[in-house]
């Protein structure tokens, strides 16, 4: 693996810092529940880490917590996923109705 | 350059791709034009990012591994897919919890792996751990608030006492386990007070609160990521953990803001504890027919409508809808005004409108239209009470003075759905319901919708 100084990790840290808040400062409340689920989704990335942490465990005991680390980071990922996208579909303006009902609204 | 060199170099480049992608994705989702294709973006990050992770060197259980995964990514997806979009603050904490979990999980196979580390190291897997650990639990017990499994707040003299107690006691703990004692009991107690601390902080707190903790307990899951990413040298992990940990607090601050609750107040006290005197209110309540509030509404040139929670209790978002188009075509400016806690979290209730069709152009939040009820022919409030009670401007001694409302006692016409006289959610008595403009039309909101519906059609 490249080596990550300690030093490199600390700036990433920070950058990564400035960049979440510069992200999210203006967006509007009505986003506030699907941006909450949508970060929630990001930080599943952890499934990444316990997969990570299970190949390397050893005895049995770091195995079963791994092996649950790894449903949970999965758990997390794919349902913060799922969640997050079905409330963002149904953002849609007055342009483009969907279609279930575009019949109806074009009238 | 060796195999094992280009696989590492692949390995990178996918985890520098995914961290683009979450970040492009999250900004995406913040605006309601690109947010859908926002969520796709992430997902494509995280794809690539778990796809690559199997090539990882040096790595076996890698059965036990896809089991975890399918099992996990099946469960995940299921009940993703099935729950209702009234009940998707739980589930964003229930997925939330997961991920402290697996935080706190990967923490514990390095902490009980052994071995030599730095103390950076090994603080910062004690950091995540402790933190992913009360991310989980305390999620957990907001999942079973809002579902409704837990039904009692727990309050008692000294919670805090006992919280910082537990706390201190992890503290002394942790600084054990980071001193180097490798004794797996050490280890297994101090995940096990972290569990309970989580438990006993999220326990006191109401269910109105409930999305501001969730919020923050998404915050304090991206951080433990970060903290494991650390241990874990991944890049992806820090960045994506930071993010989620820097944009999860600024999302904490901005609800607890809308509900006119600090953070502190809500982690330490329960609502109502400091509570002020009532207001009294003069006048009567003025019922009115659906007939005449159609006829009302049909001839009106501007129509804002208020939903509340209770709209979506009622189920009546659709009818809500379909009451507007026949306004629209009628050549009625009809819009949403939507308040923070309208929903059970903030921007809940968009998820609500939007499920019903209502395109987002037409919903405003409360400082865009409220200075437009003053020009508004008809306010129609439906499900909402505390959000339009004008005392929160007026009333010093009320328990909601100083919470940004929507001002529909403004409009020229007040028409308030609602199922009987009593008084609302936090118990205070809304002072708009006996205005001279306000009406009331008692009853089921979907029921009334319907009437509505009927009345505006007959003419």
């Amino acid at each position: 693996m490249i080596e990550l100084s300690a030093f490199a990790a600390l700036y990433i840290f920070m950058l990564a810092a400035f960049t979440g808040y510069e992200v999210i400062a203006k967006v509007p409340a009505i986003l506030h529940t699907p941006l909450m689920s949508g970060s929630n989704f990001v930080h599943g990335i952890v499934v990444v880490g316990a997969m990570v942490a299970l190949g390397e465990a050893e005895s049995t005991a770091t195995q079963v917590i791994g092996f649950i680390g790894v449903i949970l980071g999965a758990g997390n990922a794919v349902g913060g996923y799922v969640v997050t996208e079905r409330m963002l579909q149904m953002f849609r303006s007055s342009g483009k109705p969907k279609d279930a009902e575009s019949g109806e609204s074009s009238q | 350059m060796s195999g094992g060199d280009t696989v590492n170099l692949l390995i990178q480049v996918s985890y520098y791709a995914a961290a683009f992608l979450f970040i492009m994705g999250l900004k995406r989702m913040s605006s309601p034009v690109t947010a859908a294709s926002g969520i796709k973006w992430a997902g494509i990050g995280m794809l690539v990012a778990t796809l690559i992770t199997f090539a990882y060197p040096d790595m076996h259980n890698y059965a036990l591994m896809t089991t975890a995964i399918f099992i996990g990514g099946v469960l995940a997806w299921w009940t993703g897919k099935r729950v209702a979009m009234t009940d998707m603050p739980q589930m964003i904490a229930l997925y939330n919890g997961m991920g402290g979990g697996a935080a706190g999980a990967i923490s514990g196979v390095e902490l009980l792996g052994g071995g030599e580390h730095s103390l950076v190291f090994m603080v910062l897997a004690v950091l995540g751990g402790v933190i992913g650990s009360i991310s989980f639990s305390g999620s957990m017990i907001a999942f079973g608030k809002l579902q409704g499994l837990i039904r009692k707040d727990f309050r008692f003299k000294g919670q805090n006492i006992l919280n910082v107690t537990i706390l201190a006691v992890i503290a002394v703990l942790g600084m054990v386990v980071i001193g180097g004692d490798g004794n797996p009991n050490t280890i297994a107690l101090f995940f096990a007070l972290a569990l309970v601390l989580g438990v006993t902080m999220t326990l006191p707190i109401g269910g109105a609160d409930m999305p501001v903790v969730i919020s923050l307990y998404n915050a304090l899951t991206g951080l433990a990521v970060a903290f494991e990413g650390f241990v874990l040298e991944n890049a992806a992990m820090i960045i994506a953990g930071t993010v989620v940990g820097s944009a999860g607090t600024l999302l904490t601050q901005l609800m607890a803001k809308a509900m006119n609750r600090s953070l502190a107040n809500v982690l330490f006290s329960g609502f109502g504890d400091s509570e002020g005197g009532t207001t009294e209110v003069s006048g009567s309540m003025k019922p009115i027919e659906a007939t005449d509030v159609g006829v009302m509404m049909a001839f009106a040139q501007k129509v804002i409508i208020v939903p509340g929670y209770g709209m979506a209790v009622a189920q009546a978002q659709h009818k809500v809808w379909e009451l507007s188009r026949l306004l629209i075509d009628r050549g009625v400016d009809v819009k949403f005004a939507i308040h923070p806690v309208a929903g059970r979290m903030p921007g809940h209730m968009n998820v609500l409108l939007a499920e019903a069709g209502v395109p987002y152009d037409r919903i405003y939040d409360a400082d865009e239209i409220n200075a437009e009820f003053e020009t508004t022919d008809v306010a129609l409030v439906i499900g909402a009470n505390d959000v339009v009670n004008p005392v929160a401007r007026t009333d010093k001694s009320s328990p909601i003075y100083g919470m940004p409302i929507l001002d529909a006692d403004k409009a020229h016409n007040c028409i308030v759905i609602k199922r009987g006289q009593g008084a609302g959610f936090s118990g205070i008595e809304n002072a708009l319901f006996f205005l001279d403009n306000t009406r009331m039309l008692y009853g089921d909101g979907q029921a009334m919708a319907s009437e509505l519906i009927s009345a505006v059609k007959e003419m």
